[in-house]
Protein backbone atom coordinates (compact mmCIF):
# COMPACT_ATOMS: atom_id res chain seq x y z
CA UNK A 1 0.00 0.00 0.00
CA UNK A 2 1.33 3.52 -1.33
CA UNK A 3 1.53 4.75 2.63
CA UNK A 4 2.50 8.50 1.94
CA UNK A 5 1.75 8.99 -1.60
CA UNK A 6 1.09 12.94 -2.32
CA UNK A 7 2.15 14.16 1.11
CA UNK A 8 4.29 17.13 1.69
CA UNK A 9 5.67 19.09 4.95
CA UNK A 10 4.00 22.00 5.47
CA UNK A 11 6.75 24.74 6.04
CA UNK A 12 4.04 26.84 7.93
CA UNK A 13 1.41 26.37 10.17
CA UNK A 14 -2.33 26.67 9.24
CA UNK A 15 -3.38 27.63 12.93
CA UNK A 16 -1.46 30.11 14.95
CA UNK A 17 0.89 28.78 17.64
CA UNK A 18 -0.33 28.68 20.97
CA UNK A 19 -3.06 25.70 20.51
CA UNK A 20 -2.97 22.58 23.02
CA UNK A 21 -0.49 20.40 22.20
CA UNK A 22 -1.18 17.13 21.52
CA UNK A 23 0.43 13.95 23.33
CA UNK A 24 -0.15 10.22 23.08
CA UNK A 25 -2.48 8.81 26.05
CA UNK A 26 -0.30 7.76 28.83
CA UNK A 27 -2.00 3.94 28.58
CA UNK A 28 -0.46 4.02 25.24
CA UNK A 29 -3.91 3.64 22.91
CA UNK A 30 -2.73 5.99 20.55
CA UNK A 31 1.22 6.13 20.09
CA UNK A 32 1.18 4.28 17.09
CA UNK A 33 -0.32 6.74 15.74
CA UNK A 34 1.25 9.85 16.43
CA UNK A 35 4.41 7.72 15.48
CA UNK A 36 3.30 7.98 12.04
CA UNK A 37 2.50 11.09 11.45
CA UNK A 38 5.83 12.13 12.08
CA UNK A 39 6.82 9.87 9.88
CA UNK A 40 4.70 11.00 7.02
CA UNK A 41 2.02 8.12 7.66
CA UNK A 42 -1.37 8.73 8.48
CA UNK A 43 -2.21 5.22 10.41
CA UNK A 44 -5.82 4.24 11.13
CA UNK A 45 -6.51 0.81 13.42
CA UNK A 46 -7.38 -2.71 11.71
CA UNK A 47 -8.49 -5.70 13.11
CA UNK A 48 -6.18 -8.87 12.22
CA UNK A 49 -8.94 -11.43 12.90
CA UNK A 50 -11.69 -9.36 11.03
CA UNK A 51 -10.33 -6.73 9.00
CA UNK A 52 -12.34 -4.25 10.62
CA UNK A 53 -11.16 -0.52 10.36
CA UNK A 54 -11.40 1.54 13.49
CA UNK A 55 -11.17 5.00 14.47
CA UNK A 56 -10.85 6.53 16.83
CA UNK A 57 -8.32 4.15 18.58
CA UNK A 58 -9.75 1.67 21.13
CA UNK A 59 -8.08 -1.64 23.03
CA UNK A 60 -10.85 -3.77 20.90
CA UNK A 61 -11.89 -4.63 17.67
CA UNK A 62 -15.93 -3.09 17.71
CA UNK A 63 -17.09 -5.72 15.07
CA UNK A 64 -15.25 -9.14 16.31
CA UNK A 65 -14.32 -8.42 20.06
CA UNK A 66 -10.61 -9.12 19.49
CA UNK A 67 -8.02 -7.84 20.66
CA UNK A 68 -5.05 -8.12 18.00
CA UNK A 69 -5.41 -4.64 16.10
CA UNK A 70 -2.84 -3.78 14.21
CA UNK A 71 -1.73 -0.11 12.83
CA UNK A 72 -2.15 0.25 8.71
CA UNK A 73 -1.19 3.23 6.63
CA UNK A 74 -3.26 4.37 4.71
CA UNK A 75 -3.28 6.38 1.68
CA UNK A 76 -4.16 9.97 2.70
CA UNK A 77 -6.78 10.83 0.56
CA UNK A 78 -10.68 11.30 0.91
CA UNK A 79 -13.30 13.20 0.76
CA UNK A 80 -15.34 15.55 2.32
CA UNK A 81 -17.74 14.36 4.99
CA UNK A 82 -18.58 17.56 7.09
CA UNK A 83 -17.24 20.82 7.84
CA UNK A 84 -17.32 24.19 9.11
CA UNK A 85 -15.92 27.29 9.92
CA UNK A 86 -15.25 28.97 12.90
CA UNK A 87 -15.33 32.60 13.49
CA UNK A 88 -15.50 32.75 17.11
CA UNK A 89 -12.44 32.89 19.02
CA UNK A 90 -12.49 30.20 21.81
CA UNK A 91 -8.73 29.89 22.07
CA UNK A 92 -6.32 32.44 22.99
CA UNK A 93 -4.29 31.83 20.56
CA UNK A 94 -6.90 32.60 17.95
CA UNK A 95 -7.32 35.98 19.10
CA UNK A 96 -7.49 38.52 15.76
CA UNK A 97 -6.42 35.00 13.77
CA UNK A 98 -9.84 35.60 11.71
CA UNK A 99 -11.94 32.52 10.45
CA UNK A 100 -10.83 28.90 9.65
CA UNK A 101 -11.87 25.77 8.07
CA UNK A 102 -12.27 22.33 9.73
CA UNK A 103 -13.22 19.45 8.05
CA UNK A 104 -14.16 16.10 8.59
CA UNK A 105 -12.72 13.95 5.76
CA UNK A 106 -13.83 10.21 5.39
CA UNK A 107 -10.96 7.88 4.26
CA UNK A 108 -13.33 5.31 1.72
CA UNK A 109 -10.63 3.29 0.85
CA UNK A 110 -10.34 2.36 5.14
CA UNK A 111 -13.48 1.31 5.90
CA UNK A 112 -15.25 5.16 5.46
CA UNK A 113 -12.91 6.01 8.93
CA UNK A 114 -13.28 9.62 9.68
CA UNK A 115 -10.55 12.17 10.66
CA UNK A 116 -10.51 15.78 11.83
CA UNK A 117 -8.10 18.33 10.08
CA UNK A 118 -7.83 21.47 8.43
CA UNK A 119 -8.76 22.55 4.94
CA UNK A 120 -5.83 24.57 3.79
CA UNK A 121 -5.73 27.27 1.61
CA UNK A 122 -8.23 30.50 1.39
CA UNK A 123 -10.45 30.17 4.58
CA UNK A 124 -13.03 31.88 2.78
CA UNK A 125 -13.46 29.34 0.04
CA UNK A 126 -16.19 26.97 -0.60
CA UNK A 127 -16.10 24.05 0.68
CA UNK A 128 -18.29 21.08 -0.73
CA UNK A 129 -19.26 18.26 0.99
CA UNK A 130 -17.90 15.27 -1.15
CA UNK A 131 -15.11 17.01 -2.56
CA UNK A 132 -11.77 15.00 -2.78
CA UNK A 133 -8.82 15.85 -0.66
CA UNK A 134 -5.12 14.73 0.25
CA UNK A 135 -3.13 15.16 3.19
CA UNK A 136 -0.77 17.48 3.78
CA UNK A 137 1.87 16.38 6.76
CA UNK A 138 2.53 19.75 8.77
CA UNK A 139 5.25 19.26 11.46
CA UNK A 140 5.45 21.32 14.85
CA UNK A 141 9.59 21.19 15.67
CA UNK A 142 8.03 21.85 19.44
CA UNK A 143 11.01 21.74 21.75
CA UNK A 144 8.97 20.29 24.35
CA UNK A 145 7.53 17.63 22.22
CA UNK A 146 7.81 17.24 18.75
CA UNK A 147 4.56 16.91 16.66
CA UNK A 148 2.94 16.02 13.24
CA UNK A 149 -0.86 17.44 12.18
CA UNK A 150 -2.18 15.91 9.64
CA UNK A 151 -3.78 18.88 6.85
CA UNK A 152 -6.14 18.49 3.75
CA UNK A 153 -6.19 20.20 0.43
CA UNK A 154 -8.65 19.83 -1.94
CA UNK A 155 -7.17 17.83 -5.03
CA UNK A 156 -10.52 18.28 -7.11
CA UNK B 1 -47.98 -12.62 34.62
CA UNK B 2 -45.58 -10.01 35.48
CA UNK B 3 -46.36 -6.23 35.73
CA UNK B 4 -45.40 -4.43 32.61
CA UNK B 5 -42.03 -2.41 33.21
CA UNK B 6 -43.07 0.90 32.90
CA UNK B 7 -42.74 4.07 35.12
CA UNK B 8 -45.84 5.23 32.77
CA UNK B 9 -48.31 7.22 35.74
CA UNK B 10 -46.77 5.63 38.92
CA UNK B 11 -44.82 8.91 39.12
CA UNK B 12 -45.71 12.71 39.25
CA UNK B 13 -44.04 15.95 39.55
CA UNK B 14 -45.10 17.82 42.64
CA UNK B 15 -42.89 20.45 42.62
CA UNK B 16 -41.07 22.71 40.81
CA UNK B 17 -38.39 25.61 42.10
CA UNK B 18 -35.53 27.75 40.88
CA UNK B 19 -33.80 30.43 41.88
CA UNK B 20 -33.68 33.88 40.06
CA UNK B 21 -31.76 33.54 36.91
CA UNK B 22 -28.43 35.40 36.49
CA UNK B 23 -26.49 36.26 33.44
CA UNK B 24 -23.20 34.08 33.91
CA UNK B 25 -20.87 34.98 36.41
CA UNK B 26 -23.52 37.48 38.29
CA UNK B 27 -24.71 34.99 40.79
CA UNK B 28 -24.47 36.69 44.24
CA UNK B 29 -24.51 33.63 45.85
CA UNK B 30 -22.08 30.19 45.89
CA UNK B 31 -23.28 27.38 43.47
CA UNK B 32 -24.35 24.88 46.43
CA UNK B 33 -26.54 27.98 48.33
CA UNK B 34 -28.18 27.98 44.44
CA UNK B 35 -28.90 24.39 44.61
CA UNK B 36 -30.09 24.85 48.02
CA UNK B 37 -32.70 27.60 47.63
CA UNK B 38 -33.80 25.76 44.21
CA UNK B 39 -34.86 22.64 46.35
CA UNK B 40 -36.40 24.66 48.87
CA UNK B 41 -38.33 26.44 46.67
CA UNK B 42 -38.86 23.19 44.62
CA UNK B 43 -40.55 21.88 48.08
CA UNK B 44 -42.54 24.86 49.01
CA UNK B 45 -44.62 23.98 46.05
CA UNK B 46 -45.46 20.75 46.44
CA UNK B 47 -46.21 21.43 49.88
CA UNK B 48 -44.01 19.07 51.48
CA UNK B 49 -41.67 19.73 54.76
CA UNK B 50 -38.19 19.49 53.03
CA UNK B 51 -36.96 16.96 55.14
CA UNK B 52 -39.53 14.39 53.75
CA UNK B 53 -37.09 14.56 50.80
CA UNK B 54 -34.75 11.18 50.84
CA UNK B 55 -33.30 10.96 47.26
CA UNK B 56 -31.64 13.37 44.34
CA UNK B 57 -30.89 13.10 41.16
CA UNK B 58 -28.99 15.10 38.94
CA UNK B 59 -26.47 15.10 35.32
CA UNK B 60 -23.51 16.70 34.15
CA UNK B 61 -21.04 16.22 37.14
CA UNK B 62 -23.01 18.60 39.16
CA UNK B 63 -20.47 19.74 41.86
CA UNK B 64 -23.31 19.69 44.78
CA UNK B 65 -23.51 16.00 45.70
CA UNK B 66 -26.29 14.45 47.27
CA UNK B 67 -24.63 13.50 50.48
CA UNK B 68 -23.81 17.67 51.25
CA UNK B 69 -26.96 18.53 50.75
CA UNK B 70 -28.34 15.91 52.98
CA UNK B 71 -26.51 17.07 55.55
CA UNK B 72 -26.89 20.74 54.94
CA UNK B 73 -30.44 20.01 54.76
CA UNK B 74 -30.49 18.17 57.80
CA UNK B 75 -32.40 14.73 55.74
CA UNK B 76 -33.14 12.12 58.72
CA UNK B 77 -31.70 9.63 56.21
CA UNK B 78 -30.58 9.84 52.16
CA UNK B 79 -32.10 6.64 50.48
CA UNK B 80 -30.91 7.29 46.40
CA UNK B 81 -28.08 9.33 44.62
CA UNK B 82 -28.10 9.33 41.62
CA UNK B 83 -25.97 10.77 38.66
CA UNK B 84 -26.55 10.60 35.05
CA UNK B 85 -23.04 9.73 33.50
CA UNK B 86 -22.53 12.27 30.51
CA UNK B 87 -22.06 15.84 30.07
CA UNK B 88 -23.76 18.58 28.54
CA UNK B 89 -27.89 18.47 29.21
CA UNK B 90 -28.16 14.96 28.02
CA UNK B 91 -28.70 13.99 31.34
CA UNK B 92 -31.62 15.94 32.31
CA UNK B 93 -34.57 13.94 31.35
CA UNK B 94 -32.66 10.93 32.39
CA UNK B 95 -32.24 12.03 35.97
CA UNK B 96 -35.98 12.63 36.43
CA UNK B 97 -36.33 9.49 34.79
CA UNK B 98 -33.92 7.36 36.67
CA UNK B 99 -35.44 9.57 40.20
CA UNK B 100 -39.11 8.07 38.89
CA UNK B 101 -37.19 4.64 38.60
CA UNK B 102 -36.20 4.96 42.25
CA UNK B 103 -39.78 5.80 43.36
CA UNK B 104 -41.29 3.06 40.95
CA UNK B 105 -38.94 0.27 42.74
CA UNK B 106 -39.17 1.58 46.13
CA UNK B 107 -35.36 2.99 46.39
CA UNK B 108 -37.31 6.20 47.53
CA UNK B 109 -40.57 8.35 48.76
CA UNK B 110 -39.36 11.33 47.62
CA UNK B 111 -36.65 12.21 44.97
CA UNK B 112 -35.14 16.33 44.15
CA UNK B 113 -33.94 16.16 40.27
CA UNK B 114 -31.42 19.22 40.55
CA UNK B 115 -28.80 21.51 38.42
CA UNK B 116 -26.96 24.58 39.98
CA UNK B 117 -24.63 26.35 37.87
CA UNK B 118 -22.53 29.57 38.51
CA UNK B 119 -20.12 29.33 35.78
CA UNK B 120 -18.34 32.65 37.14
CA UNK B 121 -17.10 30.58 39.94
CA UNK B 122 -15.87 27.33 37.71
CA UNK B 123 -14.80 26.92 34.36
CA UNK B 124 -17.07 28.12 31.23
CA UNK B 125 -18.50 25.78 29.10
CA UNK B 126 -17.66 27.99 25.61
CA UNK B 127 -14.45 28.23 26.67
CA UNK B 128 -11.09 26.33 25.77
CA UNK B 129 -9.71 24.86 29.09
CA UNK B 130 -6.59 26.20 29.87
CA UNK B 131 -4.07 23.50 28.90
CA UNK B 132 -0.82 23.37 27.43
CA UNK B 133 -1.42 20.05 26.15
CA UNK B 134 -4.59 17.66 25.15
CA UNK B 135 -4.49 13.69 24.67
CA UNK B 136 -6.91 11.10 23.88
CA UNK B 137 -10.04 12.65 21.84
CA UNK B 138 -9.17 16.27 22.61
CA UNK B 139 -6.05 15.61 20.82
CA UNK B 140 -7.12 14.66 17.58
CA UNK B 141 -9.37 18.04 17.50
CA UNK B 142 -8.18 20.67 19.93
CA UNK B 143 -4.84 21.23 17.58
CA UNK B 144 -6.93 22.22 14.93
CA UNK B 145 -9.36 24.12 16.48
CA UNK B 146 -12.19 22.23 17.10
CA UNK B 147 -12.79 22.71 20.91
CA UNK B 148 -15.87 24.60 22.13
CA UNK B 149 -19.22 22.63 21.77
CA UNK B 150 -20.65 25.27 19.04
CA UNK B 151 -17.11 23.66 17.27
CA UNK B 152 -18.01 20.18 18.25
CA UNK B 153 -21.57 19.82 16.91
CA UNK B 154 -21.69 22.18 13.77
CA UNK B 155 -20.30 19.73 11.20
CA UNK B 156 -23.08 17.05 12.54
CA UNK B 157 -26.06 20.36 11.65
CA UNK B 158 -23.97 20.90 8.92
CA UNK B 159 -24.11 17.76 7.32
CA UNK B 160 -28.04 16.87 8.24
CA UNK B 161 -28.52 20.22 6.29
CA UNK B 162 -26.53 19.48 3.36
CA UNK B 163 -27.96 15.65 2.81
CA UNK B 164 -32.02 17.49 3.21
CA UNK B 165 -31.62 20.88 2.01
CA UNK B 166 -32.45 22.52 4.55
CA UNK B 167 -31.94 26.20 4.78
CA UNK B 168 -30.70 29.16 7.52
CA UNK B 169 -33.95 30.44 8.18
CA UNK B 170 -35.32 26.61 9.34
CA UNK B 171 -32.85 27.41 12.25
CA UNK B 172 -33.82 31.20 12.51
CA UNK B 173 -37.77 30.21 13.68
CA UNK B 174 -36.30 28.21 16.34
CA UNK B 175 -33.92 31.21 17.67
CA UNK B 176 -37.14 33.48 17.01
CA UNK B 177 -39.53 30.78 18.51
CA UNK B 178 -37.84 31.09 22.10
CA UNK B 179 -37.51 34.90 22.00
CA UNK B 180 -40.78 35.26 21.67
CA UNK B 181 -41.85 33.32 24.14
CA UNK B 182 -39.68 34.52 26.61
CA UNK B 183 -40.97 38.49 25.74
CA UNK B 184 -44.29 37.05 27.94
CA UNK B 185 -41.50 35.41 30.26
CA UNK B 186 -40.49 38.23 33.30
CA UNK B 187 -38.32 35.63 34.28
CA UNK B 188 -36.42 34.97 31.34
CA UNK B 189 -32.89 36.75 30.80
CA UNK B 190 -33.60 37.86 27.42
CA UNK B 191 -37.10 39.37 28.51
CA UNK B 192 -37.74 43.09 26.96
CA UNK B 193 -35.19 42.15 24.58
CA UNK B 194 -37.01 40.61 21.15
CA UNK B 195 -35.31 39.23 18.40
CA UNK B 196 -35.81 40.05 14.94
CA UNK B 197 -35.57 37.79 11.44
CA UNK B 198 -33.50 40.86 10.40
CA UNK B 199 -31.44 41.33 13.63
CA UNK B 200 -30.60 37.24 13.56
CA UNK B 201 -29.96 37.55 9.88
CA UNK B 202 -27.30 40.25 10.82
CA UNK B 203 -25.77 38.81 14.34
CA UNK B 204 -22.39 37.11 13.20
CA UNK B 205 -21.61 33.83 12.68
CA UNK B 206 -19.61 31.61 15.79
CA UNK B 207 -19.07 28.69 13.42
CA UNK B 208 -20.99 28.32 9.95
CA UNK B 209 -23.68 27.08 10.00
CA UNK B 210 -24.46 28.51 13.42
CA UNK B 211 -24.89 32.49 14.33
CA UNK B 212 -24.76 34.01 17.67
CA UNK B 213 -28.64 33.53 18.33
CA UNK B 214 -28.39 29.85 17.42
CA UNK B 215 -26.82 29.02 20.47
CA UNK B 216 -27.77 29.30 24.22
CA UNK B 217 -26.80 31.13 26.75
CA UNK B 218 -24.84 31.09 29.65
CA UNK B 219 -25.73 31.27 33.29
CA UNK B 220 -26.44 31.23 36.57
CA UNK B 221 -29.00 29.91 38.72
CA UNK B 222 -30.48 26.83 40.05
CA UNK B 223 -33.74 24.47 39.52
CA UNK B 224 -35.31 21.79 40.85
CA UNK B 225 -38.35 18.99 40.71
CA UNK B 226 -39.85 17.45 43.04
CA UNK B 227 -40.94 13.69 42.58
CA UNK B 228 -43.62 11.32 44.64
CA UNK B 229 -45.60 8.55 43.68
CA UNK B 230 -49.03 9.33 41.81
CA UNK B 231 -50.80 8.51 44.80
CA UNK B 232 -48.76 11.07 46.90
CA UNK B 233 -49.26 13.57 44.23
CA UNK B 234 -52.89 13.42 44.30
CA UNK B 235 -52.73 14.51 47.99
CA UNK B 236 -50.57 17.67 47.40
CA UNK B 237 -52.13 20.61 46.48
CA UNK B 238 -50.32 21.23 42.64
CA UNK B 239 -52.32 19.42 39.86
CA UNK B 240 -50.02 16.46 39.32
CA UNK B 241 -47.65 16.16 36.39
CA UNK B 242 -47.27 12.57 35.42
CA UNK B 243 -44.36 10.93 33.81
CA UNK B 244 -45.57 8.66 31.31
CA UNK B 245 -42.18 8.01 29.93
CA UNK B 246 -38.80 8.49 29.99
CA UNK B 247 -35.77 7.42 27.88
CA UNK B 248 -32.02 7.43 27.55
CA UNK B 249 -29.21 6.20 25.53
CA UNK B 250 -27.92 6.30 22.13
CA UNK B 251 -27.26 5.16 18.76
CA UNK B 252 -25.06 1.95 17.26
CA UNK B 253 -21.21 3.49 18.16
CA UNK B 254 -22.64 6.87 19.27
CA UNK B 255 -19.46 7.64 21.26
CA UNK B 256 -16.84 6.29 18.82
CA UNK B 257 -14.45 8.93 18.67
CA UNK B 258 -12.99 11.49 16.42
CA UNK B 259 -16.18 12.47 15.15
CA UNK B 260 -17.11 8.44 14.02
CA UNK B 261 -20.60 8.15 15.14
CA UNK B 262 -21.80 5.83 12.08
CA UNK B 263 -25.06 7.93 12.27
CA UNK B 264 -23.17 11.18 12.59
CA UNK B 265 -26.05 14.14 11.01
CA UNK B 266 -27.91 13.03 14.31
CA UNK B 267 -29.17 14.44 17.50
CA UNK B 268 -28.65 11.16 19.00
CA UNK B 269 -32.34 10.05 19.83
CA UNK B 270 -33.42 7.64 16.48
CA UNK B 271 -33.25 4.69 19.19
CA UNK B 272 -34.09 6.65 21.87
CA UNK B 273 -37.42 7.99 20.50
CA UNK B 274 -39.09 4.81 19.91
CA UNK B 275 -38.54 3.73 23.76
CA UNK B 276 -40.17 7.00 24.70
CA UNK B 277 -43.18 6.48 22.81
CA UNK B 278 -43.28 3.22 23.40
CA UNK B 279 -43.56 3.22 26.73
CA UNK B 280 -45.60 6.86 27.19
CA UNK B 281 -48.34 5.37 25.29
CA UNK B 282 -49.05 7.91 23.37
CA UNK B 283 -47.53 9.36 19.28
CA UNK B 284 -46.19 12.77 17.54
CA UNK B 285 -49.60 13.81 17.05
CA UNK B 286 -50.66 13.88 20.93
CA UNK B 287 -47.91 15.99 22.36
CA UNK B 288 -48.84 19.43 22.88
CA UNK B 289 -46.20 21.53 23.51
CA UNK B 290 -42.56 20.87 23.25
CA UNK B 291 -39.48 21.77 25.24
CA UNK B 292 -36.53 21.25 23.30
CA UNK B 293 -32.67 21.51 24.87
CA UNK B 294 -31.59 24.52 22.46
CA UNK B 295 -27.67 24.24 22.87
CA UNK B 296 -27.81 25.14 19.11
CA UNK B 297 -30.77 25.75 17.25
CA UNK B 298 -29.65 22.76 14.87
CA UNK B 299 -29.76 20.21 17.43
CA UNK B 300 -33.44 20.94 18.07
CA UNK B 301 -34.14 20.35 14.43
CA UNK B 302 -33.15 17.06 14.30
CA UNK B 303 -34.33 16.31 17.68
CA UNK B 304 -37.26 17.40 16.52
CA UNK B 305 -37.27 15.19 13.34
CA UNK B 306 -35.87 11.77 15.50
CA UNK B 307 -39.17 12.66 17.76
CA UNK B 308 -40.95 11.81 14.24
CA UNK B 309 -43.30 15.77 14.40
CA UNK B 310 -41.82 16.17 10.88
CA UNK B 311 -39.66 13.86 8.22
CA UNK B 312 -36.31 15.87 7.56
CA UNK B 313 -37.48 16.66 3.81
CA UNK B 314 -40.60 18.90 5.08
CA UNK B 315 -38.44 20.85 7.56
CA UNK B 316 -38.29 23.72 5.60
CA UNK B 317 -42.08 24.35 6.06
CA UNK B 318 -42.75 23.38 9.48
CA UNK B 319 -40.13 25.45 11.04
CA UNK B 320 -41.56 29.01 10.82
CA UNK B 321 -42.51 31.25 13.98
CA UNK B 322 -46.14 30.98 12.88
CA UNK B 323 -46.07 26.61 13.70
CA UNK B 324 -43.62 27.23 16.77
CA UNK B 325 -45.78 29.65 19.06
CA UNK B 326 -48.44 29.57 22.08
CA UNK B 327 -50.72 29.34 21.63
CA UNK B 328 -51.92 28.43 18.04
CA UNK B 329 -49.19 27.05 16.47
CA UNK B 330 -49.02 23.45 15.23
CA UNK B 331 -46.28 22.52 17.67
CA UNK B 332 -45.22 25.18 20.59
CA UNK B 333 -41.81 25.23 21.09
CA UNK B 334 -40.01 26.20 24.50
CA UNK B 335 -42.50 28.27 25.76
CA UNK B 336 -40.67 29.95 28.53
CA UNK B 337 -37.71 31.19 26.01
CA UNK B 338 -35.42 27.58 26.85
CA UNK B 339 -31.61 27.69 26.88
CA UNK B 340 -31.87 30.55 24.03
CA UNK B 341 -33.79 33.35 25.74
CA UNK B 342 -35.68 32.41 29.47
CA UNK B 343 -32.04 30.74 30.98
CA UNK B 344 -29.20 28.21 30.14
CA UNK B 345 -29.91 26.03 33.58
CA UNK B 346 -28.62 23.18 31.77
CA UNK B 347 -31.91 22.38 30.25
CA UNK B 348 -33.64 22.00 33.55
CA UNK B 349 -35.51 25.18 33.52
CA UNK B 350 -37.53 23.33 30.14
CA UNK B 351 -38.57 20.40 32.49
CA UNK B 352 -40.31 23.27 35.50
CA UNK B 353 -42.06 24.72 32.07
CA UNK B 354 -43.31 21.18 30.76
CA UNK B 355 -44.65 21.10 34.43
CA UNK B 356 -46.23 24.80 34.35
CA UNK B 357 -48.05 24.06 30.32
CA UNK B 358 -49.31 20.88 32.09
CA UNK B 359 -50.78 22.95 35.42
CA UNK B 360 -51.90 25.32 32.94
CA UNK B 361 -49.50 28.10 34.32
CA UNK B 362 -47.18 29.05 31.17
CA UNK B 363 -46.68 32.65 30.16
CA UNK B 364 -47.42 31.19 26.97
CA UNK B 365 -49.80 28.48 27.95
CA UNK B 366 -50.97 26.13 25.09
CA UNK B 367 -54.81 25.85 26.18
CA UNK B 368 -55.43 22.56 27.52
CA UNK B 369 -52.60 20.99 27.01
CA UNK B 370 -52.53 17.35 28.19
CA UNK B 371 -48.88 16.07 26.86
CA UNK B 372 -46.20 17.71 27.10
CA UNK B 373 -42.78 16.30 26.33
CA UNK B 374 -39.22 17.20 26.80
CA UNK B 375 -36.25 16.57 24.82
CA UNK B 376 -32.51 16.93 26.74
CA UNK B 377 -29.43 17.92 25.13
CA UNK B 378 -29.17 16.66 21.30
CA UNK B 379 -25.37 15.17 19.77
CA UNK B 380 -24.20 14.28 23.14
CA UNK B 381 -24.14 10.60 24.17
CA UNK B 382 -26.23 9.75 26.29
CA UNK B 383 -29.25 11.84 25.79
CA UNK B 384 -32.22 11.26 26.95
CA UNK B 385 -35.93 12.85 26.60
CA UNK B 386 -39.35 12.27 28.71
CA UNK B 387 -43.19 13.09 28.02
CA UNK B 388 -45.18 14.15 30.68
CA UNK B 389 -48.94 14.30 31.32
CA UNK B 390 -52.13 15.48 32.83
CA UNK B 391 -54.71 13.16 34.84
CA UNK B 392 -56.85 13.25 31.60
CA UNK B 393 -53.32 11.88 29.73
CA UNK B 394 -53.53 8.63 31.71
ZN1 LIG C 1 -12.19 -7.73 14.42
Amino acid sequence: MSASGGAVSSPTAYLPAGLPRPVPEPDGLDTPYWEGTRAGELRVQRCRDCGAWQWGPEWICHRCLGFDLAWAAVEPRGRIYSWERAWHPVHPALKDHGPYIVVLVELPHAGGVRVVGNLLGDPLQPVEIGAAVAAVFEPHEDPKAAFTLVQWRKTG
Amino acid sequence: MSAPRTIRGRVAVAGIGETAYYKHGQAPESEVALALRAVLAACADAGIDPRQVDGFASYSNDRNDPSRLAAALGLPELRFSNMQWGGGGGGGSAAAGNAAAAIAAGYAECVVVFRALAQGQFQRFGAAPPAATVSGEAALTFPYGLISPAQRFAMRVMRFMHDHGIRPQAQRAIALASYHHAQSNPRAVMHGRPLTPEAYDASRWIVEPFRLFDCCMENDGAAALVLVSAERARDLPQRPAYLLGAAQGSEYRSGARGHNAPTYASASFTTVAPHLYAMAGVAAKDVDVVQSYENFTGGVLMSLVEHEFFAPDEANEFLTVENLTAPDGRLPLNTSGGNLAECYMHGLELQIEAVRQLRGESTSQVPGARVAMVISGPMVTPVSSMILGTEAAL
